[in-house]
């Protein structure tokens, strides 16, 4: 048997400075400015590493994450995938490209086409891979589905989306971007939609099926009480950059970033003592991504935002703690 | 496939659409019927003949059962041939080279109305002297009329109507009329009964022959009718119902699919494509139609088939374009599109298996109240004198009937008879249409 060792840190995703900007244009056709969507975002991911993207509605996460899908194309920047550089890839290789990563989406229900069976979903990544004989695909469906306990699997096959409840909808979604045996898992807010009692079962799920398949997932979310379910680090964007990096524990128990600390002050436990309090939230909505203000972005929601420095410079990330990012002038080093 | 067997069983539960589907069946049987009763290359002849095939017919006769409203019977069309076994003919030699020919035509007559006409075709063989025809006509009540006396050529005709000596013999009545007549009666009743009509033919030579056909020419003729041509009408308006349905379905079909295809590839790529489309079908939707088809009719070609091509050309870049393409517009940033992408589906795979079966719905009940809107144009065409000059049509007849002043003659059936299938297979695909509109699109079931 030939058993590849494999380095613990072996890397999967790259991404260096990454930049999507979304044109807009005035009458159709003048240039009326950017819209950044996502500004010099960097980071890597290693193999059976799961990650969370941690934002505000409007922060550039989504654009983020369709880049990475290979949806949108960027505007500059590099995204290494696999030792693939996704701007080289063309017809087959993109596709192969895109075989390699799962796409977990937000809503189970618009997430599935109305009009095809389970068996029909679950069988068009194969047909669109290649899978030719019938009785294979039908295997590998199976097999999938019994791994997302959707059981029994013949039950299922010939039920159409509206005939599942919202659980088992979102089952059928990560059967979907399972069955190619992806690299990698993006998953987009999997839980948001669903009920508070269906959410750890699936989050659970989903970590079960990371550990088996050493899967590399990065999960998106606005919502921080559902990320320690789940990923080993967290990435805090805030206006189209990645303003905090670190260890999920560390990031929790001591957040550097004033934008981190106020996120995690918003997010709710229920807890009595919550019911009467009203959380600290910091002032003012998010900024345009058009003209985002300069220097740092956070500056004008900022409590300690330095006059003079915040303003003016633009924050490089810092490590004030060894694997503990934050780009925040408060860090700088003497 | 559960789902298409679901929407069946819900079409039950909708008496109209029972009653469309039922009219529907009856109209495809009857297509097939007529397609294989009288095949095309023999309808197209039947249509296009003249007298050659027809005269045995009564020129613009009503169908037959509009008898059942009179009081007063019409006569139908009788025909009797002398080659047939049912007319007995005897063949004597009398000596000399001669030959007597008796030939008998015995008919039951139990109408109160005359025939319109009377007529003896005859064909014979002779190479020097012409046989020579007397014929004796014996009514129910044993009277004997001497009819005709005279010599009949190889191919010749004798008109009853014609003989002025007859009409004199009968005392100044039309012979269609007077031989019918009971004796000494002042009512204009025919005499009912089984009548008789003995040809004596002595031929002059051994290798002379002779056969004739008596035909008496009603006034209703058939289940359709007759035209201005003697033509049997029952051929066009049997052909026409395949004719209109093959039209309306192709067109149909042709314009829906190839609208929904085009406006589902423009709004898929977008771009300079879509503002193509949207610009070429607000240019089209200013073009006048009818005109067009008018001109290229006139100029070019009327066949059905050049025809059909040119209302589905202008047709498919029609309003529904835009109609569609507002739904596409819609279903193209659905989530299931953009899995569609991320698990590598091709452009033309996504347009093929993703957008254009969420428009299905709306579409089926739309295809099926179309096609009448089709059917009917064809007929407007052939009314406006643009209808095929080959195919026998619904609308043909109709134009027929106008030029030859039907209603002005009190010929109703000629119009109305075409007009009802018209009318019918608009109504059939009309409550089709709508009782699936309404399976397809349960929201308008509460309105």
């Amino acid at each position: 048997m030939s058993f590849k060792v494999r380095q613990p840190a072996e890397t999967l995703l790259s991404i260096r400075d990454l930049r999507v900007w979304y044109e807009l244009r005035r009458f159709g056709f003048g240039h009326a400015g950017y819209v950044k969507a996502v500004d010099g975002v960097s980071f890597d991911l290693d193999e059976g590493e799961t990650v969370a993207v941690v934002g505000e509605s409007g922060c550039g996460k989504s654009s983020l994450m369709k880049t990475i899908l290979a949806l949108n194309v960027p505007t500059s920047g590099g995204l290494v995938f696999e030792g693939k550089n996704l701007a080289d890839l063309k017809g087959n290789d993109l596709r192969d490209y895109r075989f390699g990563i799962g796409y977990v989406q937000q809503d189970p229900y618009g997430a599935l086409p109305p009009f095809m069976t389970v068996r029909q979903i679950l069988e068009e990544p194969l047909i669109i891979s290649g899978v030719k004989d019938k009785i294979e695909r039908l295997e590998r469906i199976h097999k999938t589905m019994s791994e997302v306990k959707l059981h029994p699997v013949d039950d299922f096959l010939q039920k159409f989306p509206h005939m599942l409840s919202g659980g088992q909808q979102q089952r059928v979604v990560i059967a979907r971007a399972m069955i190619l045996d992806p690299k990698m898992i993006v998953a987009d807010e999997p839980v948001s939609m669903l009920d508070a009692s269906v959410r750890v079962e699936i989050l659970k799920l989903l970590r079960a099926l990371q550990e088996k398949h050493r899967l590399s997932v990065i999960y998106i979310t606005h919502d921080l009480s559902t990320v320690k379910y789940f990923s080993a680090r967290i990435f805090v964007m805030y206006a189209g950059s990645l303003v905090e990096k670190a260890e999920t524990r560390r990031l929790l128990d001591n957040p550097l970033h004033p934008y981190t600390s106020a996120l995690l002050a918003a997010t709710s436990d229920p807890d009595a003592r919550n019911a009467d309090t009203f959380k600290e939230v910091p002032p003012g909505e998010p900024p345009s991504l058009v003209n985002p203000p300069k220097g740092c972005r956070f500056h004008p929601r900022c409590a300690k935002a330095i006059t003079g420095l915040c303003d003016e410079k633009e924050p490089i990330d810092f490590e004030p703690e060894p694997g503990h990012f934050a780009a925040c002038w408060l860090y700088q080093p003497e | 496939m559960i789902a298409f067997r679901n929407s069946m069983r819900d079409l039950g539960r909708y008496p109209s659409a029972v009653a469309g589907i039922v009219l529907i069946v009856v109209f495809i049987v009857v297509s097939i019927y007529a397609m294989v009763a009288v095949p095309y290359s023999e309808a197209i002849r039947l249509w296009r003949a003249d007298e050659g095939v027809w005269y045995k017919n009564p020129i613009s006769a009503p169908p037959a059962w509009t008898n059942l409203f009179r009081d007063q019977k019409l006569p139908e069309s009788m025909a009797f041939d002398s080659r047939d076994e049912s007319v007995p003919k005897t063949v004597m030699d009398i000596g000399k080279g001669l030959q007597e020919t008796v030939i008998t035509y015995t008919f039951d007559y139990s109408f109160d109305s005359f025939p319109k006409e009377m007529a003896l075709y005859f064909k014979s063989a002779y190479s020097q002297k012409q046989p020579y025809v007397s014929a004796l006509w014996i009514t129910p009540d044993g009277r004997e009329i001497r009819v005709m006396d005279a010599s009949a050529g190889s191919s010749s005709t004798y008109y009853f109507s014609q003989d002025s000596k007859l009409e004199r013999r009968l005392g100044g009545i039309k012979p269609a009329e007077g031989l019918f007549l009971p004796p000494e009666s002042d009512s204009h009743v025919a005499q009912r009964g089984e009548y008789q009509l003995r040809l004596t033919i002595l031929t002059f030579e051994p290798d002379s022959a002779i056969d004739a056909e008596f035909v008496l020419y009603g006034q209703v003729h058939g289940w359709a009718g007759t035209d201005h041509l003697r033509r049997d009408l029952s051929v066009a308006l049997l052909w026409g119902m395949p004719v209109a349905l093959a039209f309306g379905l192709l067109a149909a079909l042709g314009t829906t699919a190839l609208t929904m295809i085009i406006s589902a590839v423009g709004t898929w790529f977008g771009g300079w494509l879509d503002e193509l489309i949207q610009r070429f079908t607000e240019i089209n939707l200013v073009l006048p139609f009818l005109p067009i088809l008018i001109m290229v009719g006139t100029f070019y070609s009327r066949s059905i088939w050049v025809i059909l091509g040119v209302t589905i050309l202008l047709s498919i870049f029609s309003g529904q374009i835009k109609a569609y393409r507002a739904i596409f517009l819609q279903v193209k940033e659905t989530p299931y599109i953009e899995a569609a992408r991320s698990y590598g589906a091709s452009q033309w795979r996504i347009i093929f298996r993703y957008l254009i079966p969420r428009i299905i719905p709306v579409l089926i009940p739309q295809l099926v109240t179309i096609i009448p809107t089709f059917v009917f144009l064809e007929a407007s065409l052939a009314v406006l004198g643009l209808g095929d000059p080959v195919l026998p049509t619904w609308g043909k007849v109709i134009d027929d009937a106008r030029v030859n002043g039907a209603l002005f003659q009190g010929q109703y059936y000629w119009v109305l008879e075409p007009s009802v299938l018209l009318m019918l297979t608009g109504l059939a695909f009309a409550m089709l249409g709508f009782s699936l509109d309404r399976i397809f699109n349960p929201r308008l079931r509460g309105l």
